[in-house]
């Protein structure tokens, strides 16, 4: 494996991890398999512990940055940059929530240390995909905690060195009344329950799974998952996955943007038609960055600040961010497809966008945009709209 | 070989300079010249095609685009990267 470049630009670090995660993106797409390559990049080049902060190993990246290195992913294989934004969801839910825990500062310098890949199974068979309400339930005896939960979709369970799991603090608890449990691979046995044969974003390996842990007592996450959840967990899933999918949509204009050169240029003097579409597509996609840069850095601003995380309002943005980027994906990747005709059509050739168009439809349906959108309004009913500066 | 031909063609071509490109000095100012911006965006598509390279968009400045030499410059910069 190649040695990491070190004292290497975080830019530097991405693009190499890009580079090998394009490579190999029409073969993880067509296999419908795990992005093994791009995962292996991403720890050779630390990517995978750099959110930890830097006191426990890490690099200590900010959202903004994590997001940077997400969009630049996303340009490259779908099904690994949302592996890479998964991931992160995951690992800073664990350090942004430490607690005072000594095993879990431990547990954290060990995901810096040996760039551990973190899985998560947060939905549950008969809950549908509400997060903040399991059935399941932890089941404590002395120091041993055993959990068995019948989970709908893990992503990538099966690579991951860390599972992070949810369920009922005890047997007799409320249904959301939720810890967290993070085991090692080697503590939980994953059994199949169905297959992922997708249409797109085929490499996240997204199978269900009956999983059965064994872990010490200690695993258990020191703080309840409702905080974790609206301190961390959803914003910065959303906001990571929102970057992924920038990242998606700039390359589809990148495609158009070749395409109309091209076309330009066998006639130079005469503007195409295509143009007029490809400048709706651009403002679009600069409408799109902003709003992602937006939530990044107002996340990053309030990070430390764990009540105004609560706000209604702060969640209302973040739910939208989600529903808006997956919508704005889309719809760019569709107007791309018609703007490059045939050519973009095609599953090969220069002007290709099939792959893309394929990953694009899975962002409005995990977790599904009228999930979210119910759920915000519900929150909606008491917030107001107030400008940046009074936030 | 000139290494200005294959520019100057493509100023003659599309530039719609007040002369030909042939009597234009190479560190001459081409927007005084004649070249309108509508008319250098055709003129680095020209280039482009010619050279067969992509303008980068760092590079898509009026000052890349003000004398011939400075489209050199800019050019030969695009070949030796790749």
């Amino acid at each position: 494996m190649s040695v990491v470049l070190t004292g290497a630009t975080l830019t530097a670090r991405a693009d190499a991890v890009a580079e090998v995660a394009a490579r190999f993106a029409d073969d993880v797409d067509r296999a419908g398999r795990f992005p093994a390559e791009a995962v292996a990049a991403m720890r050779a080049h630390r990517l995978l512990g750099a959110s930890v902060p830097r006191e426990l190993g890490g690099d200590g990246l900010t959202l903004g940055e994590l997001g940077e290195v997400a969009q630049r992913l996303g340009g490259a294989c779908s099904s690994a940059a949302m592996v890479f934004a998964m991931h992160h969801g995951q690992v800073l839910s664990i350090v942004r929530h430490l607690g005072g825990s000594a095993a879990f500062a431990d547990l954290a310098r060990r995901i810096a240390d040996e760039q551990l890949l973190l899985a998560s199974a947060t939905t549950e068979i008969g809950i549908g995909g509400d997060v903040r309400s399991s059935s399941c339930f932890v089941d404590q005896v002395g120091d041993r905690i055993h959990l068995v939960k019948n989970a709908p979709v893990i992503s990538y369970g099966e690579e991951a060195d860390l599972v992070l799991v949810t369920a009922r603090r005890t047997e007799l608890s409320a249904p959301s009344d939720q810890v967290v449990l993070v085991a090692d691979r080697a503590g939980v046995v994953l059994e199949r329950t169905g297959t992922w044969d997708t249409l797109g974003l085929r490499g996240t390996c997204s199978y269900g799974y009956l999983l059965t842990a064994d872990v010490e007592a200690c695993r258990l996450a020191p703080e309840p998952y409702e905080k974790i959840s609206t301190e961390t967990m959803l914003p910065v899933s959303h906001v990571l996955w929102a970057s992924v999918w920038l990242g998606m949509s700039r390359s589809a204009v990148d495609t158009a943007r070749r395409f109309v050169r091209a076309a330009a240029r066998k006639d130079i003097g005469k503007v195409p038609p295509t143009a007029t579409a490809l400048v709706g597509l651009v403002a679009d996609l600069d409408t799109l960055d902003a709003v992602v840069e937006a939530a990044a850095a107002e996340f990053d601003r309030l990070a430390d600040d764990r009540d105004a995380l609560s706000r209604v309002d702060v969640a209302i943005r973040m739910n939208n961010l989600k529903v808006t980027a997956s919508t704005s994906l889309a719809d760019i990747v569709s107007r791309v497809l018609v703007l490059t005709g045939i050519a973009g059509f095609r599953n090969d050739g220069p002007y290709s966008v099939a792959r893309l168009f394929r990953d694009a439809q899975g962002a409005a349906v995990m977790v599904h945009n009228d999930r979210i959108t119910a759920n915000n309004a519900q929150l909606i009913l008491v917030a107001g709209a107030s400008q940046k500066g009074s936030r | 070989m000139n290494p200005y031909d294959g520019i100057r063609a493509v100023l003659d071509a599309h530039g719609k300079l007040a002369s030909r490109a042939a009597e234009v000095d190479v560190d001459a100012d081409l927007y005084a010249a004649g070249m309108t911006s509508h008319a250098s965006v055709n003129v680095m598509l020209g280039l482009e095609d010619a050279f067969d390279i992509e303008f980068p968009d760092e590079l898509l400045t009026k000052t890349t685009f003000c004398t011939m030499r400075s489209m050199l410059t800019a050019i030969e910069s695009l070949r030796v990267a790749a």
